[in-house]
């Protein structure tokens, strides 16, 4: 009988290497890397080149190397009120967004995972079927749905409800339609994970103690899975606070995200420096939420 | 995003992983960048026939699009089409084209010397540019749905977008105006009395006042959807591009739904826009490039375009063979006591850019 190749200590040994190695080679791609380039830019001024920034790094006159880092960008951002502005319409955007989709999303969850194990896949395939459609696709769809002359307002002219079309598009109410229309099923389906998992006797056992629907849902089922209700409302969160593609198409001229700041930055004033800084300021928000994420998850499977 | 450009970019992406470098293609190609809706479907297959060169054409709707593709370099194009103002004129000085090798050119006599003379005053001597197509921004308006409102109504002037009073009234009926400060900017400068082309602080904050007081009669700041939106009768007066307006007008008549769109130049004055055809400095194909343009520049070639998008183009010995609705067509080749009136604008510094940028923002969004 020839030698195993490697020990058996010594594949366990790799292996948890590349358990950890990968993690965090991909944190360090795809993160690290890319936020450094960004922070790197916001310390440098705009200039009519390529790159469109001045070097950080350039050599004096006497050979020495001179390192000039700008700190005029961050000035900038928090001596002008519409930054912050923005940053906080943007919150607040999302934070609707968060509130709505749980409020759409749990009902329908738990619908699904309540539903015999031949039903559930086939709704869960309902729930993901809008991905198959171009993201852009289906929010121009919603410019048809709700415009003036669009399906809805001539649908209730017809009808004789107003003798006005309503004004739908193009304002605030539109931008929360759009969003919570958009990250539905990013509430959904990791709500779904948990409350499929949820043993049900538990719910069997407090209504044969006594226990009223309202209060087994209350003390029972909301508990059990609040893990899935913090893991969806930080998957909209997050992302719903950089959303760009909603505001600009179904918002009015008012609305302010720091989506539209950034483009600003970027395209109208060709100030990439700026820009980045709005960017790493949006990170730097950002990072709070994704710890109260990461501690949530990290508690979680401490427990037995 | 083609799917081809998707390809060079995973390609790409691919060789900086393997450290590789892919081989230069063989085949002559040509990768042209240029506006949506900007050219005649047959012209791009006439040059692949005629010099079989396989062309790959990509397409964007704005020129913050391309100087950001340019911005970053390695963008792979060989022909691009910048707006003159303010964006091909700071590109020059950032070094973003290479000038053009016109011993290869031998069209280049045909071109419209009024607006090469225009041009050489942002690129000397027309090192890098050549012209593509040129219009004007203008309004355009829904006929009978004004009549209706305002039966004598200051239709052929700035007043009817930037006179408060005029706005308010057309408020319900639906106003756009071009969601970009440069092109907005202008006219609320000239409607006060001022050089449109004005750089100074306080006059910009004064236009800047303007335009707020009409802020609260307009629906919409867009440059793209208000040609549907005008043909459709969803909005009855826009602020924009000559030539957007002519789609929008043509579009409403093969709709037949009975919206009569009219164009104007209003007598104020108004703002010309030069596109212009460059070669980016790291264009792969650069020989490729001159034959294209070369091509374009032959009077027949470009009318076709002119003809098909309703615009005028840089070439001044091809409007006879540009359809007589077109050539005959005031608001597109407008007689020289109209053209006296008609401005262009300079390039600004970045202070000013961001001044106007931030203004635009204030009058938008009420911060």
């Amino acid at each position: 009988m020839s030698a195993p190749i490697f020990s058996n200590a010594q594949t366990r040994g790799f292996g948890r290497f590349l358990a950890v190695a990968v993690p965090y080679g991909w944190f360090l791609v795809f993160f690290l890397a890319p936020f450094l380039i960004v922070a790197k830019i916001s310390l440098s001024t705009a200039a009519t080149a390529i790159p469109p920034y001045e070097s950080l790094v350039s050599w004096a006159d006497d050979g020495a190397l001179v390192l000039t880092l700008h700190f005029n960008n961050y000035k900038l951002i928090f001596s002008d009120p519409v930054y912050l502005i923005a940053y906080a319409s943007s919150l607040r955007n999302a934070a609707v967004t968060v509130i709505f989709t749980l409020l759409l999303g749990y009902p329908l969850a738990y619908f699904i995972a309540s539903r015999s194990a031949k039903w559930r896949a086939p709704l869960l395939m309902l729930v993901m079927m809008p991905f198959w459609t171009s993201f852009l696709i289906r929010v121009y769809a919603w410019i048809g749905i709700l415009k003036p002359n669009g399906v809805i307002n001539s649908a209730l002219l017809w009808l004789g409800v107003i003798d006005k079309p309503l004004d739908i598009l193009n304002n605030q109410f539109a931008v929360y339609l759009g969003m919570v229309y958009a990250y539905l099923p990013f509430m959904v389906l990791p709500l779904y994970a948990h409350l499929e998992k949820l043993d049900w006797s538990l719910l069997e056992a407090a209504g044969d103690l006594g226990a009223r629907p309202a209060r087994v849902f209350r003390e029972v089922t909301l508990p059990l899975s609040m893990p899935g209700i913090v893991a969806g409302s930080l998957l909209v969160f997050i992302p719903a606070v950089g959303e760009y593609i909603v505001p600009t198409l179904l918002g009015g001229p008012d609305t302010l995200t720091i989506g539209a700041a950034l483009w600003n930055e970027f395209f109208s004033n060709h100030d990439w420096p700026v820009a980045s800084t709005v960017a790493v300021a949006l990170v730097v928000l950002l990072v709070g939420p994704l710890m109260a994420l990461q501690n949530y998850q990290a508690k979680e499977e401490q427990k037995p | 995003m083609s799917s081809n450009k998707f390809r060079q970019m995973l390609l790409a992406g691919a060789a900086l992983l393997i450290g590789a470098v892919p081989a230069p293609a063989a085949e002559a190609v040509l990768n042209i960048y240029n506006w949506n809706d900007y050219i005649d479907p047959d012209t791009v297959p006439a040059f692949e026939k005629a010099t079989g060169i396989k062309v790959t054409y990509d397409l964007y709707d704005a020129n913050e699009t391309l100087e950001a593709k340019l911005s970053a370099g390695g963008s792979g194009y060989d022909i691009v089409v910048p707006s003159l103002f303010p964006f091909a004129a700071r590109q020059i000085k950032g070094g973003f084209y290479q000038p053009l090798d016109k011993s290869k050119l031998k069209n280049y006599g045909h071109l419209d010397k009024g607006l090469l003379a225009r041009m050489a005053a942002q690129d000397a001597g027309n090192a890098y540019l050549v012209p593509w197509m040129s219009g004007t921004v203008v309004i355009g308006y829904n006929v009978d749905k004004i009549k209706q409102i305002l039966p004598n109504g200051p239709v052929d002037s700035l007043k009817m977008l930037f006179d408060p009073a005029v706005a308010a009234k057309l408020k319900d009926c639906g106003i756009s105006i071009m969601d970009s400060p440069t092109e907005v900017f202008p006219p609320a400068l000239l409607a006060l009395g001022l050089n449109p082309d004005s750089k100074k602080a306080d006059e910009l904050k004064k236009a800047a006042a303007l335009l707020m007081k009409v802020r609260p009669s307009v629906r919409r700041y867009d440059s793209a959807e208000y040609i549907n939106a005008l043909a459709n009768g969803d909005i009855c007066i826009a602020w924009g591009y000559s030539s957007d307006m002519q789609v929008a007008k043509h579009r409403a008549q093969e709709a037949g739904k009975g919206v009569n769109i009219a164009v104007v130049i209003p007598k104020e004055g108004a703002l010309r826009y030069i596109d212009t055809v460059a070669i980016p400095k790291d264009a792969p194909h650069t020989e490729a490039a001159l034959k294209f343009i070369d091509f374009i520049m032959q009077p027949e070639v470009i009318a076709k375009t002119s003809s098909k998008i309703y615009v005028m183009s840089g070439n001044a010995d091809a409007k006879p063979f540009v359809t007589p609705e077109v050539a005959n067509d005031p608001t597109i080749f407008p007689p020289p006591e109209v053209e006296k009136t008609i401005y262009t604008i300079t390039g600004s510094d970045a202070a000013t850019d961001r001044l106007r940028t931030r203004l635009w923002t204030e009058i938008k969004t009420g911060h």
